[in-house]
């Protein structure tokens, strides 16, 4: 019989899950199609990463929500209002610039939450999360070399990173939004209140913008609604990609 | 791409010894200038050499030893990486290959095995 406890500890592995996933499929959408072959190989790093957290995390949420439900029914079945990642993991990747601020936005949150998770009273959670902080780690030392490069590069490598942050920087907000799941989880040792990771965040994100003479942006519009299911329209053919093989041939391997 | 050091008109990038420079189709992007080539070794484990494992592009020694990690070491090859410009490596040509290499042909008693062990040698 599964607790509110457990239900609530399900709820927070997929939002985690949720994330690591929907970056891993965006970041897997450039492979064969990077500007070199060694960054080829570098981000379908980076995507396995993401992929490999979120096939734990998912696992851990489908047991603990009780149903029988597997990482393969969580990734392959559910409908866009049933999943609860961040818009920030989803939008479209853009040109090369945007995809690494993407990384550089994502890791410097993902990095003090695994962190913190660590001591997560879940231990399958305090597990994953172990192993992703050093891989985190590695993605934000990546994304800050190409943000910096690309930043303090050429004109037209700080035009076009410089537009790929304003574009992304609204949707960063959302990370850091609490809501009665997280209140409890906070509450019962299980998961960090993300509004306290904003700090840590903001001073990483700003020192890589400040060595790539990047602007941080300033904005008032804060895009949200992915925790609870309201997505963008982008989504539906990222979760189409992310899903046909699967519908088409149910458990299909090799 | 500095050639000073390997023999006229040939160059070590790549590291498998000598190759002309000239006559070779050059990447239209430009990747032989912005982005030279590296050659990467890796260390398997604690107390073996870095052994060579193959080169890649990049702009610089920083992101070179990066690509190295993510290309040479992503199945657990190494604890260890080093990168070294293959521009600076000097390597013999395949002209002076004879003047360097056959002369060691005929003297099978620089190996050690060439000779017999004294009887009653101990502590070889």
């Amino acid at each position: 019989m599964q607790t509110s406890a457990d239900l609530d500890t399900s709820a927070s592995a997929l939002r985690l899950g949720d994330d690591a996933l929907i970056l891993g499929q965006r970041l897997a959408e450039w492979s064969a199609r990077s500007p070199q072959i060694e960054e080829d190989i570098a981000l379908m790093n980076l995507a396995l990463d993401q992929v490999g957290a979120a096939r734990a995390l998912l696992t851990r949420a489908g047991e603990l929500e009780g149903q029988g439900r597997d990482e393969d029914d969580l990734a392959y079945l559910r409908e866009e209002p049933d999943w609860s990642n961040a818009l920030l993991m989803e939008v479209e990747n853009g040109d090369f610039g945007r995809t690494m601020v993407r990384v550089l936005l994502v890791a410097a949150y993902q990095l003090p939450l695994y962190d913190a998770l660590r001591h997560t009273s879940d231990e399958v959670l305090a597990g994953v999360a172990g192993k992703a902080v050093k891989e985190v780690t590695y993605h934000l030392d990546h994304a800050r070399s190409w943000v910096v490069r690309l930043g303090d590069g050429t004109q037209e490598s700080h035009r076009r990173v410089q537009q790929g942050l304003d574009e992304l920087w609204p949707y960063a907000a959302e990370l850091f939004e609490t809501d009665a799941l997280t209140a409890r989880l906070v509450e019962r040792g299980i998961a960090v209140d993300p509004s306290s990771l904003e700090s840590p965040w903001r001073a990483a994100v700003e020192d890589v913008l400040r060595e790539a003479t990047l602007t941080v942006p300033e904005t008032t519009w804060r895009p949200t609604g992915g925790r609870t299911g309201a997505h963008t329209t982008g989504f539906g053919y990222l979760l189409a990609e992310l899903q046909h093989l699967h519908r088409a041939h149910p458990g299909a391997s090799w | 791409m500095s050639t000073e050091q390997a023999p006229a008109g040939f160059t070590a990038e790549g590291g498998h010894g000598a190759v002309p420079t000239a006559g070779v189709p050059s990447d239209e992007r430009g990747a032989k200038t912005s982005q030279p080539l590296w050659e990467c070794f890796v260390r398997s484990r604690r107390g073996l050499a870095h052994t060579h494992v193959g080169s890649l592009h990049a702009p610089d020694s920083h992101m070179a030893l990066r690509n190295a990690r993510d290309l040479f070491t992503r199945r657990e090859e190494g604890v260890s990486l080093w990168v070294v410009a293959s521009a600076d490596i000097v390597a013999s040509s395949p002209d002076e290959q004879d003047s360097f290499f056959d002369p060691a042909g005929d003297k099978p008693y620089r190996h050690p095995t060439f000779y017999d062990v004294p009887e009653g040698l101990t502590h070889l």
